[in-house]
C-alpha cells in the first residue's frame, strides 16, 4: 500500500507553487472584477509542460495522470489563477483518446495543443443521471436546468458534419482556438465533434458571473462546420468525471488557503487580552475547515487512485470529490471571512475573492448538486454489486 | 496512489487466508463490539488465532507478537471479515493495553501479562474515567495511598467497556494530592476479581450493557503493579491514549460504518428516493468514503514509521457525524421499523459514541492546538496543587 504522493508528485506540485507564485493572480482577481484583464497563467502553464500533461508523449505531451492534473489545479486554486488550464486539459484528455484510437483529425491538432501554441476547451456533456434520463449540457440560463445535446446533420465528407445548438456557462471557451462539442447524431448516435474558434456560425460569449478569477462563456452553433471524432459515450462520461476532479482539486486549494489565512489571523488577532484563536468558538470553525480539507483531500486521492488502478471507480470517486470539495470550500470561504470580523468584508482584503471564486465553481459543470446526484447513482451501483457479491459467495 | 499488497505483503495476505479457510469452521460470527454477549466462544477463537500469530500482528516478537506493521494487521482484520468470521474479543487489551504494557512495563510485568493476554486468557479493561474527571482526565480522585506492602487503592470509575469480563485494569490513580495535577499521577495494572471491587454494569441508551461502573474498596495491590513510575502516571496514559488513536485505523468500516451499508435500503428500495434524499446519500457517501481513504493515508505513514498523531480525531468526529446523517436518513427512506433491530442499534448506539472515546469538544481542542497550533485557552489548574482545586474559587488558585 501506498496512498500519499509520491515523490516526482511533490515536485510538480512544489514547482506549480512556485511558478505560480510570481503571477499576481489573487490581486489581478479583484482588479479583474473592475474590467482589468485577468493575468493570463498560460505562459507559465506552456513553459511548465502543463498544457500536455494529459498527451502522450509520442504526441509531444508529458504522459501523466488525471492526479498530476489535480496537484496543478490544487495551486491554482490557492492562487485564484488557471484560467483557461481545465478546458484544455479535458480537452486533450478526449482527443488524445481519440488519437490512441487512430483518430487522424485528433492526432493532426494534438502536438500543437500539447505544446500549448494552441488552446482547446469542451463543451461538457452530463452523463444521464438516473438510467432513465438523457444526455444533456447547461442550459444557458437557469440553477438546474438543462439543455438537449447539439445535433450533428451530415457535412459532405465522411467525417464532416454541421453542428447545432446551444450551452452555457463552459469552462474557458472563451479564447479557445479549438472547441470539442458533444452531438447527436441523426442515428442517435452520441459523439465528440471538434470545431475551429473561426467556423461559421460559431458564436462564443463571454458571460462573467460573480467571480471573475474563472472565465466562462456562452457557445452557440449554428450548423456550424466540425468534424466527427472517434469518441462517443464513454469518452463524453470520461471527461465529464474528468472535470469534476480537476473543479475538486482547485475547491481544495481554495479551503486551504483560507485555512492557512484563517489560522494566520487568529493567532495573530487579539480580543479580550488574548489571541481569538485560543478561544473554542473560533478554534472549533478552524479545525472544521481542516477536518473539511483532510476529506476532500483524502477523496482528491481516491480519485487518483480510482484513475489509475480501478477505472469503474472514476465516476464515483470523482463525483464524491466534487461534491465534498465543494461544499468545503463554501464553508471555508466563508468562515474564513466571519473570523477576520469587519477587515475580512471590505474589497481590499482577499478571502471574499476566494468566496466570490467557490460560490460560482460550485455552480459549474453540473454543479455541487449533479454531484451530489451522481455520487448517489454510483454508490447504490456499488452497494447493489456488493450485494450481489455476497449473495454469490 | 497504490493500494495493492508487495509481493510479500501478498504473501502473507495468501498464509492468512489459508490458515482462516481451514479454521473458519472453529469460528464465532462477526459482532460489531458488543461486548455483553457470551464472551466464551470469542475466548476460545481468540485462544486459536493467537496460536496462528494472528493476535497481536503488530506487537514484537520478543513479546510473542507476529513483529510486523500496521498494514498486516489489517490484512488479518480483513481476511477474517471477508470469510465472515469474528475477530478477537479483546482489542483493548491487544490495542491498546499490551503496547502500553510493551512500552512502560518492567520485564517482569512484561513476563506475566502479555502472553496470556494474547490468547484471550486473561480480559483487560481501562480504568480511566471517572464521575468527576472525564474530558478533564487528569482530575481523576481515585486515590493510591502507600502502605507497608505497596498501595492500597480507593475511588470510582465509569464508562468501562468489559470490566464484568476483565480479569485485570489498567487504572489511572492519584497517588500525591499535594502537586499539581497532572504530576501527582500513577497508572497500575489493578487485579478485578477480587473482594474489594466491585462492578456494576451500567445500561447504555441503547439497551445494552456495554459498559460499567466499578468500585474500588481498598484494594491492596503491591510496588510491582506500578506501570511506568510513581507520579508518572499521565506520561503512561497519554501512551495509552496514542494506542488507542491506532486502534481506530480502518475500524470504522468493519463495524458497520461503511458507505456501502448505507446504500444498500436505496438499492431495495429506488422508488423511494427522491432527490431530496439523493442529494443526504451523497453527503453520508462522501463523509464514509473519505474515512475509508483518510485511514489508507494514515496507514501509509504508520507504515513509514510516524506515530499515532492528534488528527486521528478528525477520523472519530466525522465517523459519528456521518453515521448520525445516515442513520436519520435511512430511517426516513424506509419509515419507523428502521428504528428496531440492526439500524436501530446503530442509531441508538451514536449520540453516546459521540463522547466515547474524547468528546468532540475535547478532540476538537486538541487538533486545533497541536495540529494547527492555535494557542490553547487560559488555565486556571496547571500549577496549583490538586488538593487546593476544589476548594478554591475559579481561577483564584493561580500564582500570581
Amino acid at each position: 500500500m501506498n496512498f500519499d504522493l509520491a515523490d516526482e508528485q511533490r515536485l510538480l506540485r512544489d514547482a506549480a507553487r512556485d511558478a505560480l507564485a510570481r503571477l499576481d493572480s489573487v490581486a489581478g482577481a479583484r482588479d479583474a472584477l473592475d474590467g482589468a484583464p485577468l493575468p493570463d497563467p498560460w505562459p507559465t502553464a506552456r513553459a511548465a509542460g502543463w498544457t500536455g500533461l494529459l498527451v502522450g508523449e509520442k504526441d509531444g505531451g508529458a504522459g501523466l495522470d488525471v492526479f498530476d492534473a489535480m496537484l496543478v489545479l490544487e495551486e491554482c486554486g490557492r492562487r485564484l489563477t488557471g484560467a483557461g488550464l481545465i478546458g484544455h486539459l479535458a480537452a486533450t484528455r478526449l482527443l488524445a483518446g481519440a488519437a490512441g484510437r487512430g483518430d487522424v483529425g485528433a492526432a493532426a491538432v494534438l502536438p500543437s495543443l500539447a505544446a500549448g501554441d494552441r488552446c482547446a476547451a469542451i463543451v461538457l456533456a452530463r452523463p444521464p443521471a438516473a438510467d432513465e434520463k438523457p444526455w444533456t449540457v447547461e442550459a444557458e440560463a437557469g440553477g438546474t436546468r438543462r439543455a438537449p445535446l447539439p445535433t450533428a446533420q451530415p457535412g459532405g465528407g465522411c467525417d464532416a458534419v454541421l453542428v447545432t445548438g446551444e450551452a452555457g456557462y463552459q469552462l474557458d471557451a472563451a479564447g479557445a482556438d479549438l472547441l470539442v462539442v458533444p452531438a447527436v447524431l441523426g442515428t442517435g448516435e452520441h459523439r465528440a465533434t471538434l470545431v475551429a474558434a473561426d467556423a461559421a456560425g460559431l458564436a462564443v460569449e463571454a458571460t462573467p458571473r460573480g467571480d471573475a478569477s474563472r472565465p466562462i462563456a456562452r457557445v452557440s452553433l449554428e450548423g456550424t462546420p466540425a468534424i466527427l471524432l472517434h469518441a462517443g459515450p464513454d469518452d463524453l462520461a470520461d471527461v465529464w468525471d474528468v472535470v469534476q476532479a480537476l473543479l475538486a482539486a482547485d475547491a481544495l486549494g481554495v479551503s486551504e488557503a483560507m485555512l492557512e489565512m484563517g489560522v494566520a489571523y487568529a493567532k495573530d488577532r487579539h480580543a479580550f487580552g488574548r489571541p481569538i484563536g485560543s478561544y473554542q468558538a473560533i478554534k472549533h470553525q478552524l479545525v472544521e475547515i481542516l477536518r473539511h480539507v483532510e476529506a476532500t483531500r483524502s477523496l482528491c486521492y481516491y480519485v487518483g487512485y480510482a484513475a489509475r488502478e480501478r477505472p469503474s471507480d472514476l465516476p464515483l470517486a470523482s463525483a464524491c470529490a466534487r461534491f465534498a470539495a465543494e461544499d468545503a470550500a463554501t464553508y471555508a470561504t466563508r468562515t474564513c471571512i466571519a473570523i477576520h470580523g469587519g477587515i475580512g468584508t471590505t474589497w481590499e482584503h482577499d478571502a471574499p475573492l476566494f468566496w466570490r471564486r467557490a460560490q460560482l465553481s460550485r455552480l459549474l459543470a453540473g454543479g455541487v448538486t449533479g454531484a451530489g446526484d451522481r455520487v448517489a447513482t454510483e454508490i447504490v451501483k456499488h452497494a447493489r454489486a456488493q450485494a450481489g457479491a455476497t449473495a454469490t459467495t | 496512489m497504490d493500494l495493492r499488497d508487495t509481493p510479500e505483503q501478498a504473501a502473507y495476505r495468501g498464509e492468512v487466508r489459508a490458515w482462516i479457510e481451514a479454521h473458519r469452521h472453529e469460528a464465532p460470527p462477526p459482532t460489531r463490539g458488543n461486548h455483553s454477549v457470551d464472551p466464551e466462544p470469542y475466548r476460545r477463537w481468540q485462544a486459536r488465532l493467537a496460536e496462528a500469530g494472528l493476535v497481536g500482528v503488530t506487537w514484537p516478537e520478543e513479546y510473542g507478537g507476529a513483529g510486523l506493521g500496521p498494514v498486516e494487521q489489517l490484512i488479518v482484520r480483513s481476511e477474517l471479515r471477508r470469510a465472515g468470521c469474528g475477530g478477537i474479543l479483546d482489542n483493548i487489551a491487544v490495542g491498546i493495553i499490551g503496547p502500553t504494557i510493551i512500552a512502560r512495563g518492567s520485564s517482569e510485568q512484561q513476563r506475566r501479562y502479555l502472553g496470556p493476554m494474547l490468547r484471550g486468557e486473561e480480559g483487560w479493561c481501562q480504568l480511566f474515567s471517572e464521575p468527576a474527571a472525564g474530558s478533564d482526565l487528569a482530575g481523576v480522585r481515585t486515590r493510591a495511598r502507600h502502605t507497608a506492602d505497596g498501595f492500597s487503592i480507593s475511588g470510582q470509575k465509569v464508562w468501562t467497556t468489559g470490566a464484568q469480563h476483565a480479569d485485570f485494569g489498567l487504572l489511572l490513580a492519584r497517588t500525591d494530592p499535594d502537586v499539581p495535577k497532572h504530576k501527582g499521577l500513577t497508572m497500575f495494572l489493578v487485579p478485578m476479581r477480587v473482594p474489594e471491587v466491585t462492578v456494576r454494569p451500567l445500561r447504555g441508551m441503547s439497551g445494552g450493557a456495554s459498559f460499567n461502573e466499578v468500585f474500588f474498596d481498598d484494594v491492596p495491590v503491591g510496588d510491582q503493579a506500578v506501570l511506568g513510575s510513581v507520579s508518572g502516571g499521565w506520561g503512561v496514559a497519554l501512551t495509552a491514549l496514542m494506542f488507542e488513536r491506532a486502534t481506530l485505523l480502518g475500524a470504522f468500516d468493519e463495524i458497520g460504518f461503511s458507505a456501502e451499508r448505507f446504500a444498500a435500503p436505496f438499492a431495495e428500495h429506488r422508488e423511494l428516493a427522491d432527490a431530496h434524499l439523493r442529494q443526504r446519500l451523497a453527503q453520508v457517501t462522501c463523509g464514509l468514503l473519505s474515512l475509508r481513504y483518510s485511514s489508507y493515508r494514515t496507514l501509509t505513514a504508520l507504515s513509514r514509521g510516524a506515530v499515532p498523531g492528534p488528527e486521528a480525531a478528525l477520523g472519530k468526529i466525522g465517523v459519528i457525524e456521518a453515521a448520525r446523517q445516515g442513520c436519520e436518513l435511512i430511517a426516513e427512506l424506509v419509515g419507523p421499523d428502521a428504528l428496531e433491530g440492526d439500524w436501530g442499534e446503530t442509531a441508538f448506539n451514536l449520540p453516546g459514541l459521540r463522547s466515547g472515546g474524547g468528546t468532540e469538544e475535547v478532540l476538537r481542542n486538541m487538533v486545533g492546538e497541536r495540529v494547527l497550533g492555535l494557542p490553547p485557552e487560559p488555565r486556571t489548574d496547571k500549577r496549583t496543587p490538586f488538593r487546593e482545586l476544589g476548594r478554591s474559587p475559579a481561577g483564584a488558585g493561580v500564582p500570581a
